[in-house]
């Protein structure tokens, strides 16, 4: 899929983890392995229980949403049926199990909509399909400053919306998660899906990006 | 009207600050933790109470930690609230790694 | 539960002060918003914060807010929308 930043230098995975706790203070360090000692030594989970979960957080990545927005711009009865239950077209698609997973709404931005998602309370995302969040949807400034001044916001991720279409700024603050299903960029018409989904930018699915060639 | 430490939509703040940072393991660990202690079929809490205890920590901590050394007292806090763990069992064992200065 | 509200319903969400775990934003109390969708009925988050079952399960709407309505000034093509609980919903017709 399409990068939304760049990355420095590195002979590896660039999203593997740099080092052991970067910016942590040693009292949180060392309270993360008491806990992790001793919830291990009373059974409440093992050391493999762990790097499991670690693995399977890993493996949600956004290409996993990028492969379905390609397959709901090449199926118009898949995108119908995205938009209208977007768990189970998404299980279906994907052949990944959503069972224990939040509930998901997909949402389409057209020419006269444009949606933007976050969640001012905490962290809510669509995890299942883009894997781990970016820092600053986290952070206090997106989650102030995107349901009052969402143009604002948007200006500084360098997407610009035409006046005259309606932002539509959601706030993930219950049971649903949210992905945005962004506008087809034009002249794609003859492309595979898998050159369709490599155009589309994790930034887009979640609207505070617009892909190149799909604005008016 | 209480507003919670967390309840930040329509607050003032400044410039979004965009750069992307890897996950530490410390990250990770803390994450998978949290996952398998609230998971919905075998865990021992909900990610609403989660959610109750970061809400719950004072302001500066809020502001002035990391978004997964926020988790890290709240599942302290947790684990004790379930008895998962005790507090004087976390206390010694705390001590126990300070003396041996985080070694193995 | 039976959902009481469906799409197109006026709705104010409760002004209520609350010092416990909610998920119904500050910025969003006493505003008056249309019902856009119905989502099922989930436990009560406020109950499930202490670890309580959370009955009665609660109807989801996600109901859309025009930004005037929730900031006192206009700004023209902007909604915003939150997903509330019918607990925190009263008709507002």
């Amino acid at each position: 899929m399409a990068h939304d930043h760049v990355h420095p230098h590195h002979d590896r995975d660039p999203h593997a983890p740099v080092n052991e706790s970067h910016g942590v203070r040693p009292d949180s360090a060392l309270l993360e392995r008491a806990l992790r000692e001793l919830l291990i030594e009373k059974n409440i989970f093992t050391a493999a229980d762990i790097q499991h979960q670690i693995e399977l957080t890993e493996s949600r990545k956004p290409e996993l949403g990028a492969r379905v927005v390609a397959h709901a711009w090449a199926d118009p009865q898949y995108k119908a049926w995205l938009l209208k239950d977007a768990k189970a077209a998404i299980e279906n698609f994907l052949k990944i199990d959503l069972d224990l997973e939040p509930e998901l709404v997909v949402v389409e931005n057209t020419r006269e909509r444009h949606h933007v998602i976050c969640c001012t309370l905490c962290s809510c995302y669509p995890r299942a399909v883009l894997g781990i969040p970016p820092a600053w949807y986290k952070s206090p400034e997106y989650r102030s400053r995107v349901v009052i001044e969402p143009r604002a916001v948007l200006a500084e991720f360098g997407t610009t919306l035409p006046d005259d279409i309606e932002i539509r700024v959601v706030d993930s603050t219950a049971n649903m998660r949210y992905m945005v299903l962004p506008l087809r960029p034009s002249h794609t018409g003859q492309m595979s899906e898998a050159e369709l989904a490599a155009l589309v930018t994790r930034d887009s699915m979640i609207g505070v990006a617009v892909l190149a060639g799909s604005q008016r | 009207m209480t507003r919670g430490v967390h309840d930040l939509g329509g607050l003032p703040a400044g410039p979004v600050d965009l750069s992307e940072h890897d996950r530490t393991f410390f990250d990770q660990r803390v994450d998978a933790m949290m996952r398998l202690l609230a998971h919905p079929e075998h865990g021992h809490y909900t990610v609403d109470a989660m959610r109750r205890a970061i809400e719950a920590l004072p302001r500066d901590d809020y502001f002035g930690l990391t978004y997964y050394e926020r988790w890290v007292r709240a599942i302290r806090q947790l684990a004790i609230e379930k008895g998962l763990i005790g507090e004087d069992e976390l206390k010694r064992k705390l001590a126990a790694l300070a003396a041996s200065g985080g070694k193995t | 539960m039976r959902p009481r509200f469906t799409p197109g319903d006026k709705v104010r969400v409760h002004a209520q002060e609350v010092a416990t775990h909610c998920r119904t934003p500050y910025y969003l109390r006493g505003k008056r918003g249309v019902v856009a969708r119905v989502f099922g009925a989930f436990p009560n988050p406020e109950q499930l914060a202490y670890h309580k079952i959370g009955v009665p399960y609660q109807p989801l709407y996600q109901v859309t807010f025009e930004y005037a309505e929730v900031w006192g000034r206009p700004q023209r093509h902007t909604v915003i929308t939150a997903d509330i609980y019918q607990h925190w919903l009263e008709s507002d017709h």
